[in-house]
């Protein structure tokens, strides 16, 4: 699926990035588990709203961030998001309603 | 009607193909929710059904467990001597022959070679019918992925081309103690450096991680310390040196899960113990040595083969 196939579910965009293709997810906040396990070219689906995490989702080739139980994008990590070419969307959805909804774009 | 093989067999393929056919599931390729009928439907409504679809062959199911099936061949039978409003029960095939939705596609090809059936019925780990399989739908989706790796391998080819290997060059980054906001910037620059070399994604991630759990360790657990990147053609090593206070326990350590980040590193996501075990698990080679006085981790990555002819 597309990136921006992820503004189909409601949730919000707090950056925009390059519509590239996102051929699977990864659901954590450890962020080291992430690194780790993550696929590339995957969304990362996380309560992690800090600007780390976009500096393991670009190390790990992540392109895009759900952040969940709305949680507040702080301004510092939506800068750093748009540098790196990363999307954030929030939603009130937890990480495992937000999972299920993936899973359902991937086609899973 | 003749059919065609599918022109790949078992032995003389490129390994590629092979690998794919083996990577593949039949869950991947197969068509889900395929067009079925009850055992109580006529063969005329199933000749419409296959009309209307376009298919050549319906499955009969009750409550999701396969029957039968109803090919194009029973239907110009039916209409040859005239039973064409029998019910699919009466007349369908029984003896089946279905193939399980896990198993790989190397499977599909070789009952297509072995049993010249057109199509076969998907099954789940619970017998029930998922889907369809067809001799096109796996050369459409095995050309489909072909065609990735043929991209990939372009790619690599224009990498190989157009790019300089990597220059040997040392790089030197001050880490600082809790200094949460820059962590991350020697990694980059690592990551950076690397890409414009055009080594491999994978090459590169490997090294990614290994930069970046070793610059949080400095961050999270020490007094502050240094990077220090060895970059040459064939291998990247990190060096990562703190100035204390030291590891008490490097076996402990060196175990996924145990961890002495405090309540802060673990609120952001970090100190869950899988620093280390991470750096190791991407390095090819790998060492650890630690005192009061300070920790030295070093971490080599082959860069080998990536592109580094051009």
């Amino acid at each position: 699926m597309k990136a921006s196939a992820i503004k189909d579910l409601g949730y919000e965009v707090q950056c925009e990035a390059a519509d590239s293709e996102i051929t699977g997810a990864y659901t954590g906040d450890l962020l080291s588990d992430v690194m780790g396990n993550a696929p590339s070219d995957s969304v990362l689906i996380t309560i992690q709203a800090h600007k780390n995490t976009v500096a393991v989702a670009t190390l790990a080739g992540i392109k895009a961030l759900i952040i969940c139980n709305d949680r507040n994008v702080p301004d510092d990590m939506a800068e750093a998001a748009k540098a790196e070419d990363l999307w954030i969307f929030t939603t009130a959805d937890s990480q495992f309603d937000a999972s299920v909804k993936i899973g359902h774009l991937l086609g899973l | 009607m003749q059919e065609t093989s599918i022109p790949i067999n078992s032995v003389s393929s490129p390994s590629v193909i092979l690998e794919l056919t083996f990577r593949l599931k039949i869950r991947d390729v197969m068509t889900r929710n395929p067009v079925c009928a009850g055992p109580e439907d006529s063969l005329r409504q199933i000749q419409h059904l296959m009309k209307e679809n376009a298919i050549t062959g319906v499955p009969i199911v009750q409550n999701k467990h396969l029957l039968g099936i109803i090919s194009m061949d029973d239907i110009v039978s039916a209409l040859d001597y005239g039973y064409i409003n029998d019910t699919a029960e009466q007349r369908m095939t029984t003896n089946l022959i279905v193939l399980e939705e896990d198993m790989p596609v190397s499977f599909a090809i070789s009952y297509f070679e072995r049993f010249r059936f057109h199509r076969f019925p998907v099954l789940n780990a619970d017998k029930a019918l998922v889907g369809i399989v067809t001799n096109r739908d796996i050369t459409t989706h095995l050309l489909f992925e072909v065609n990735k790796e043929i991209e990939q391998l372009e790619r690599a080819a224009g990498r190989a081309a157009t790019a300089s290997a990597v220059p040997n060059q040392v790089q030197s980054f001050t880490v600082k103690k809790h200094d949460m906001a820059k962590a991350g910037y020697a990694s980059t620059q690592v990551k950076l450096l690397l890409k414009k070399a055009g080594v491999s994604p994978q090459t590169i991630r490997k090294a990614a991680v290994a930069a970046y759990e070793l610059e949080m360790n400095i961050v999270v657990h020490s007094d502050g310390g240094e990077l220090i990147c060895d970059f040459s053609p064939d291998k990247l090593v990190i060096t990562s040196r703190d100035s204390g206070p030291g590891i008490a326990d490097v076996n402990l350590a060196m175990q996924k899960g145990w961890s002495t980040a405090d309540e802060w590193t673990r609120s952001l996501g970090f100190g869950a113990g899988m620093g280390l075990p991470n750096v190791k698990n991407v390095s090819d080679d790998f060492s650890i040595s630690s005192s009061p006085e300070g920790t030295i981790v070093i971490s080599t990555i082959l860069l080998e083969g990536q592109g580094g002819q051009g």
